[in-house]
């Protein structure tokens, strides 16, 4: 099985034993994987599994209970600020509900970031905006505010902001989720297109099958009652000869409990 | 002149090359700028805003662009980020009126709707408290009571606290006058008079509108634009009913207990001053202040309050369901339910002394 590509280097993204949860809860116990440069990598599983818990460990927003997460090479587990800060610039994050900033118009919200982090002039700033938004596909809508542009066009925003300092990792929880079929397909296509052009890594959590079989390399699958990771490796391979009847329900969208009508 | 690029253009050594480029480039006397991108290997949007620098240097000076060798997949990216339009320069201003006149109507228009909004509320609160008087099963007690609990109770220290030391400082201060009569017996009455007419009702409801005003108008508000109003909406249940009204209730019944407790406070924290600085007994300090007050000076003070709490909750709520867009609009929703409160509040009360001087 080719698990993705680039699997001759280092992974980007090594994950060992690692216990997540919040306070004394704790919903993932002993997940350990790796995601490699240039890969679509889909953590996948129903609701309630954990999947968001262990995107919100992977980019730093909590510390794990136990075990190590390193990103790019620096361990972001031990809380170090430096380590996470020199993580924070590479990586972007594309939240479920945009979090674009509701008083900044598009425009401004795309340049946050890039003004912060570099020194280039108002002109070269704007031409640099415009050149995201392109990318994204929302060119002439530098000047709307967030509520005045459509969900699917928030999620384009928010990610031309997750990319606006070219991050080697890309995160996105529910990529497709409100959307659309004919949106979700379009930041699909978008996802796979970034991913094909600037070869960014990209960590998407879902669980909308057709994204899934469409863009991922390699995915992994969270169980609730196992509190970790049931399945790894190729979505279609997974579909058609998994051995484990929860992966074959997910995949096939079946329910767990057969009712017989009446 | 032709410009051999070799290598990754992105956006950790982007900044580089436009600085060396800087360096080597003649400022002047380019007839024509070639760039051969055969050596690129990379190039982001970053490398892209290179070439775009060079294309606008050589713009300047009147000089033909142009691209050359380009590998397939820098083509590609160059093709979609539409490098060939990025020439028109882009306007990142907000939107806004052209002129005054607009603006002014803009202005006029959007307080003219603020006021209809105003005044279908305050129809639509009279309706539901009408409507509440003939079912009163329809009221929601349980958030009535939550509320009583979170306004009244949870307000009462810091609202006895405040008035004791309103009643300490008054004492104090006065004593400096009236201790030159030998009139220190009299402390007692001006601090119990002034508390439970005036400054116990108005104290109250500055804390209430601060602690409790805010909170109405920003729940309301986060309501309002996460869509959770209108599910209400939707569910058949009027959101007048279901959310202001408990909070108007609530209100009305403990701020004029929470005011009783205010003048209290500040009669005790007037007593402490007196028997320890103005050598009052404890006694004849409260068959003072028995002597001096009248139950109406107290069902007065009692009756304020009350319509300061009508108005708190009443401008807090109104503000909660104007919000709408995101976060802001939240923030500005709170802060004028509160600066509304207080000036309502100022304002009612002097109507209310001009009142009480004619008809009293």
């Amino acid at each position: 099985m080719e698990p993705g590509r680039g699997t001759t280097s280092e992974p980007l993204i090594q994950v060992r034993d690692l216990v997540a949860g919040y306070g004394q809860e704790v919903i993932l116990e002993g997940v350990s994987f790796d995601v490699f440069e240039g890969e679509i990598f889909v953590v996948l599983g129903g609701s309630g599994c954990g999947k968001s818990t262990l995107l919100k460990h992977l980019v730093g927003l909590y510390p794990p209970l136990s075990g190590r997460i390193l990103i790019d090479g620096e361990d972001i587990s031990r809380r170090d600020p430096a380590a996470l800060q020199k993580v924070l610039k590479r990586i972007g994050v594309l939240y479920q509900s945009s979090a674009l900033l509701g008083s900044m118009t598009i425009a401004e919200n795309v340049a946050l970031p890039i003004a912060e982090y570099t020194d280039l002039d108002p002109t070269a700033l704007g031409s640099l905006v415009r050149m995201k938004l392109n990318l994204v596909g929302l060119e002439g809508y530098e000047n709307h505010l967030p509520s005045e542009i459509s969900g699917g066009m928030k999620k384009r925003a928010g990610l031309a902001r997750a990319m606006a300092l070219n991050p080697k990792i890309l995160f996105f929880d529910e990529p497709s989720s409100g959307l659309d079929p004919v949106t979700s397909a379009g930041i699909d296509n978008l996802i796979i297109h970034l991913n094909r052009s600037l070869g960014t890594s990209m960590v998407i959590v879902t669980h909308e099958l057709q994204s899934i079989f469409a863009v991922a390399h390699r995915v992994i699958m969270l169980d609730k009652r196992t509190k970790g990771i049931i399945a790894e490796g190729d979505p279609k391979h997974l579909r058609d000869h998994s051995k484990d009847p929860a992966v074959r329900h997910f995949f096939n969208r079946e329910p767990e409990n057969h009712f017989s009508p009446v | 002149m032709v410009l051999h690029l070799a290598g990754r253009m992105e956006a950790g050594n982007s900044a580089a090359i436009l600085k060396t480029l800087d360096r080597i480039l003649p400022k002047s006397s380019i007839t024509s700028l070639v760039l051969d991108l055969e050596g690129v290997s990379y190039l982001d949007d970053f490398g892209a805003l290179v070439l775009l620098e060079l294309k606008q240097m050589a713009a300047k000076q009147q000089a033909d662009f142009s691209l050359v060798n380009a590998k397939d997949s820098v083509s590609r990216i160059l093709t979609i980020l539409k490098f060939e339009s990025l020439d028109e320069k882009a306007s990142f201003a907000k939107k806004r009126p052209p002129n005054a006149f607009l603006r002014l109507g803009d202005a006029a228009l959007r307080h003219w709707m603020e006021l209809n909004f105003l005044v279908s509320f305050t129809g639509s609160v009279f309706l539901q408290l009408f409507y509440l008087s003939r079912h009163p099963k329809k009221l929601r007690l349980e958030d009535t009571i939550l509320c009583m609990q979170r306004t009244g109770v949870d307000a009462l220290p810091i609202v006895a606290l405040i008035s004791f030391l309103m009643g300490l400082i008054m004492a104090f201060m006065s004593s400096v006058q009236l201790q030159q009569f030998g009139a220190n017996i009299y402390v007692a009455s001006l601090v119990s008079l002034a508390m439970t007419r005036e400054l116990g009702p108005i104290m109250t409801a500055i804390i209430v509108a601060g602690r409790s005003g805010s909170a109405f108008a920003a729940e309301l508000g986060t309501m309002k634009i996460s869509e959770e109003v209108d599910a209400l909406f939707t569910m058949g249940f009027d959101p007048t009913r279901f959310l202001a009204i408990p909070k108007l209730i609530a209100a009305v019944i403990v701020v004029p207990f929470l005011t009783l407790f205010s003048d209290l406070a500040a009669i005790l924290g007037g007593l402490l001053v007196g028997v320890t600085m103005l050598d009052l007994t404890a006694t004849g300090y409260i068959s003072q202040t028995i002597w001096t007050l009248t139950l109406f000076d107290v069902f007065w003070g009692f009756g304020k309050s009350a319509v300061f709490a009508v108005l708190i909750t009443w401008i807090a709520c109104f503000r909660g369901f104007r919000a709408r867009g995101g976060a802001a609009s939240v923030g500005e929703a709170t802060t004028s339910a509160v600066v509304s409160s207080l000036f309502l509040i100022i304002l009612t009360d002097s109507i209310f002394s001009v009142i009480l001087r004619y008809w009293g």
